[in-house]
């Protein structure tokens, strides 16, 4: 892993370009900045092309000798395919409104970070291979042409892009950075040049069902083992199905949440959540094959993308089920939204997916019949079929960080905000510059998420990092909610590097700590095993009144036994009184 | 560099008919040079635009700038974030009219703490506001060159832009402000490092060319006049196919009318596409509906997946051992 400055000294920034045009001069990779190289096993699984061991830091990265041919050849290809990626390669005027928008831009300064730049290192191709102007006047119209350091460069910086599109929505045209870098990297792969944190998950999701290589047996064990720590806490243990046939749901969710922490909390909200809802009519069921809702495909090619999402389709057809519910994940929304109808519907074995709970009707998505969980959730609060108790979350003072895909690919920003208003009792939301449509990437995205360039990913985690600064000083916010499980990993690198005194979760977690289950014994500490607070006051509090009880039966038995002592005495006295008047009168009469 | 080769391909450009515009030269600069620019301008915009039309929309992908639409008791942002074509016209008009998306336009900076700030940034949004409109207004106006009797709208048009009445003729806005915008774009380019970095010549060149343009006809109009009346029957023969070179028209009009020339020529190859491109961009100009509505990928072709069954063929026993139901036994 590369060694990361410290924040002081990564947060001075440079953004003075380099005197010399970007045209003329390849950039140099520098070691930190790129990811490894893929492995020839992986391409070998999903049958991609070129494999061999390499590594982006050598000088030689074994193309086959026809490379420049694949890859000029793929990319004529892609402008008859794709009227996005022609009309972005002909029509942008470099007026620089994306120019600063990109947090890899802002938090490394490198003037090739600039979207535009990013664009146009593939745009300069195109420009000077294929149009006549380019091709006769070279560097004058912008034209460059493909030589192996020029490559190297699309490598480089297409894969600092995380497809967040925050460029896209500033651009006059709108043309998607996204969309080039997405075509950017098909190209690539074409030669076999991937990376490995990208390949291995594919390969893996291919073979297993998921991104982390999690066997059937083993996802069960997993999810068994959350059960029983819910158990642990609520006196509840649920209990889900697996790969049942006949259920009327069928359940995807990140396999993150399955694996690392914090997802895994969101995952025991999950299990909470159908538990709670099974009493009431809920007949859901998740699958081992279909275990993975993100797509690391999307991050290599359309075509990949299409050959891992299939087994969504393919799961709920072969389970009989009637629609699909869909957890909390940024790039598997994106790809569910736009691209899954799409490529693998239509959807016609299933149903207009219905809440059995509120008998509410999922138009919105009534051709690719997939739910998102918070729109699930969301509808259930409205229709107050939800037993909550938000001050279990009261530790928290929350803020909600809007993942890219879900925001500039769908629009879900209300959901999980309405959620989280009935969940817990303190919600803030950072900057308006840095939220909803316009919110910032965690830096890590699209596969990068990866520790070689933990350099580059905390630079890009920079401008989501100050908006929480800016939260966590003015209102106290420790913690930043998500909806992505590529955030949960990753925020949590960012937190720990720029704000270690805030935590990060995904917002059914917070549901499962809000949620009162039926017959529940008393709650004492959040789904993270994390005593209430309160808990220890409240022992403490029994505890002092405890002793205040003995001391005052202490004080009391004090108090009758000097009463007791008190009333002997005078007893005594007035005896020695009585005998002593006695012995005078005594005396007395003697007299 | 890009700077300087297209400054001076404009000063070049301005001298050749300076030069070349006498005697029979006329006709080069005042006929065949401007019919010959009008049709590459008419078959290069029909072919680009064409050939965009032509390639396929494969997927749905626009960019969503508000809440979707979603449950009916969420408030949705139908202008940018459309899930109907009637929402999808009102988003485009906002973009085309009134540049929606550089009005979002923030400038970023980094101060000491770290602290990002992001600061209001609308110069580039009232520029370029500024320069398309003005550029607009001088286009019709020019619609009296050719047109007899001269159009209502023509003249309404004039006496709006001329309202400061000052000087003799009349000193229009629109001409001073589309050429003061494009001043101001070129040295925005020149002013910001970043901006500098970015800007080839191709992107120095129109503006070079629209300023020399614009100063050529206002230098026309209150400085060098020249016989308006030649000048009309000139035009109002090219548009009439009856093409005549009246005696007398000044050098300035054949300067006018070839950066004139040059730029519509030019125009279909160059980044001024932006203008037909707009319309057409897949981000901007389609709803954001794909959950309701099936969208068709005309070259959707079958892929390799890993089916269940081979799933299950790899992992049967450890199934088997868990509980977990499988198909075959």
């Amino acid at each position: 892993m590369a060694k990361v400055a410290p924040p002081e000294e990564l947060s001075r920034v440079d953004y003075t370009p380099p005197k010399k045009g970007w045209i003329d001069k390849p950039a140099e990779l520098k070691e930190g900045r790129w990811c490894y190289g893929s492995k020839p096993k992986d391409h070998e699984v999903v049958g991609l092309p070129n494999p061999r061991a390499w590594s982006p830091g050598d000088e030689d990265w074994k193309l086959p000798d026809n490379w420049q041919e694949i890859f000029l050849d793929g990319l004529r290809e892609r402008l008859d395919k794709f009227r996005t990626f022609r009309i972005f390669m002909d029509i942008c005027v470099r007026c620089g409104a994306c120019s600063d928008k990109c947090h890899f831009f802002i938090g490394s300064g490198d003037p090739k970070n600039m979207p535009v730049l990013r664009a146009e290192l593939l745009r300069s191709i195109y420009r000077g291979e294929f149009t006549t102007a380019g091709k006769i006047l070279g560097k004058v119209a912008g034209g460059r042409k493909l030589t192996y350091d020029v490559f190297k460069e699309l490598f480089y910086y297409f894969f600092q892009c995380t497809e967040c599109r925050r460029c896209s929505l500033f651009c006059p045209y709108g043309i998607d950075t996204a969309e080039i870098t997405i075509i950017g990297r098909e190209l690539l792969n074409l030669l076999g040049c991937n990376i490995d944190w990208i390949m291995g998950p594919v390969a893996n999701c291919y073979r297993t069902g998921n991104h982390l290589g999690i066997q059937p047996h083993a996802y069960h064990s997993m999810l068994e083992f959350f059960c029983e720590e819910i158990e642990e806490i609520t006196g509840i243990l649920p209990e889900p199905s697996f790969n049942r046939k006949g259920a009327e749901i069928l359940f995807i969710t990140p396999s993150g949440d399955v694996f690392a922490d914090p997802g895994t909390f969101t995952a025991m909200g999950y299990l909470m959540l159908f538990h709670y809802l099974e009493g009431m009519g809920l007949d859901i069921t998740w699958s081992t094959y279909a275990s993975e809702g993100g797509n690391f495909g999307f991050f290599t090619s359309h075509e990949m993308m299409k050959r891992l999402n299939s087994k969504m389709y393919a799961e709920a057809k072969r389970l009989g089920v009637k629609w699909i519910l869909g957890g909390e994940c940024g790039h598997m929304w994106r790809v569910c939204n736009q691209y899954m109808d799409t490529m693998n519907g239509p959807a016609d074995f299933l149903e207009v997916p219905k809440s059995p709970l509120t008998g509410t009707v999922f138009e919105n998505a009534q051709s690719h019949k997939m739910v998102h969980i918070c729109e699930f959730t969301a509808d259930l609060i409205k229709h107050g079929k939800l037993n909550l108790d938000p001050s279990r979350n009261d530790p928290y003072k929350v803020t909600f960080h809007d993942s890219c895909n879900t925001s500039r690919g769908m629009g879900f920003f209300e959901e999980p905000r309405y959620i989280l208003n009935n969940i817990c009792n303190d919600f803030h939301d950072m900057p308006i510059n840095t939220i909803r449509e316009q919110t910032f990437c965690c830096g890590s995205g699209s596969g990068l998420n990866t520790d070689e360039i933990m350099d580059l990913r905390m630079r890009g985690a920079l401008p989501r990092a100050n908006a929480l600064q800016h939260v966590h000083d003015k209102h106290g916010v420790n913690l930043m909610s998500c909806i992505c499980a590529i955030d949960r990993a990753t925020l949590q690198a960012l937190v720990d590097y720029w704000i270690p005194e805030v935590e990060v979760s995904g917002i059914h977690e917070l549901l499962g700590n809000a949620l009162i289950l039926e017959g529940e014994k008393k709650r004492t500490m959040n789904l993270r095993g994390e005593e209430f607070p309160w808990v220890e006051e409240e022992e403490e509090e029994a505890a002092e009144e405890a002793a205040l009880e003995v001391n005052l039966e202490a004080a009391e038995a004090e108090a009758e036994e000097v009463a007791a002592e008190a009333a002997e005495e005078a007893v005594e006295e007035t005896a020695e009184e009585t005998v002593e008047e006695a012995a005078e009168e005594e005396a007395e009469v003697e007299k | 560099m890009g700077i300087w080769v297209s400054f001076f391909a404009v000063i070049a450009l301005v001298l050749i008919p300076l030069v070349g515009a006498q005697g029979a030269g006329q006709y080069l600069f005042g006929i065949v040079i401007p019919y010959v620019a009008v049709l590459i301008f008419i078959i290069g915009f029909i072919y680009r635009v064409v050939q965009w039309g032509k390639t396929p929309v494969p997927f749905k992908i626009p960019t969503t700038g508000g809440q979707m639409k979603s449950l009916p008791w969420i408030k949705s942002n139908p202008l940018d974030n459309p899930s109907s074509t009637g929402g999808v016209i009102g988003r485009m008009a906002l973009e085309v009219f009134a540049f929606r998306s550089l009005f979002r336009n923030t400038r970023v900076e980094l101060r000491e703490g770290p602290k990002v700030s992001y600061g209001s940034n609308k110069w580039l949004w009232v520029a370029a506001l500024a320069f398309h409109y003005a550029f607009l207004v001088v286009f019709i106006k020019h619609f009296r060159l050719f047109m007899e009797p001269v159009p209502g709208f023509v003249t309404l048009l004039d006496s709006v832009d001329g309202f400061m009445e000052i000087g003799l003729p009349r000193l229009m806005m629109s001409s001073i402000v589309l050429l003061l915008a494009a001043i101001y774009l070129l040295l925005r380019r020149l002013a910001v490092p970043q901006l500098r970095y970015i800007s080839l010549a191709a992107d120095y060149f129109p503006l070079f060319l629209i300023i020399a343009l614009a100063g050529s006809g206002i230098l026309m109009k209150y400085f060098l006049r020249v016989d308006l009346t030649s000048v009309k029957e000139l035009v109002v023969g090219l548009f009439s196919f009856r093409p005549t070179i009246p005696e007398g028209i000044g050098a300035i009009f054949y300067i006018h009318l070839f950066l004139l020339s040059v730029l519509i020529a030019y125009f279909p190859f160059s980044k001024l596409m932006h203008a037909g491109g707009v319309f057409m961009s897949p981000t901007r100009n389609m709803p954001n509906d794909n959950r309701a509505k099936r969208h068709i990928n005309p070259w959707n072709y079958p892929v390799k997946v890993h089916t269940y069954d081979e799933y299950e063929d790899d992992f049967r026993e450890k199934m088997k051992e868990v509980g977990l139901p499988v198909e075959k036994e």
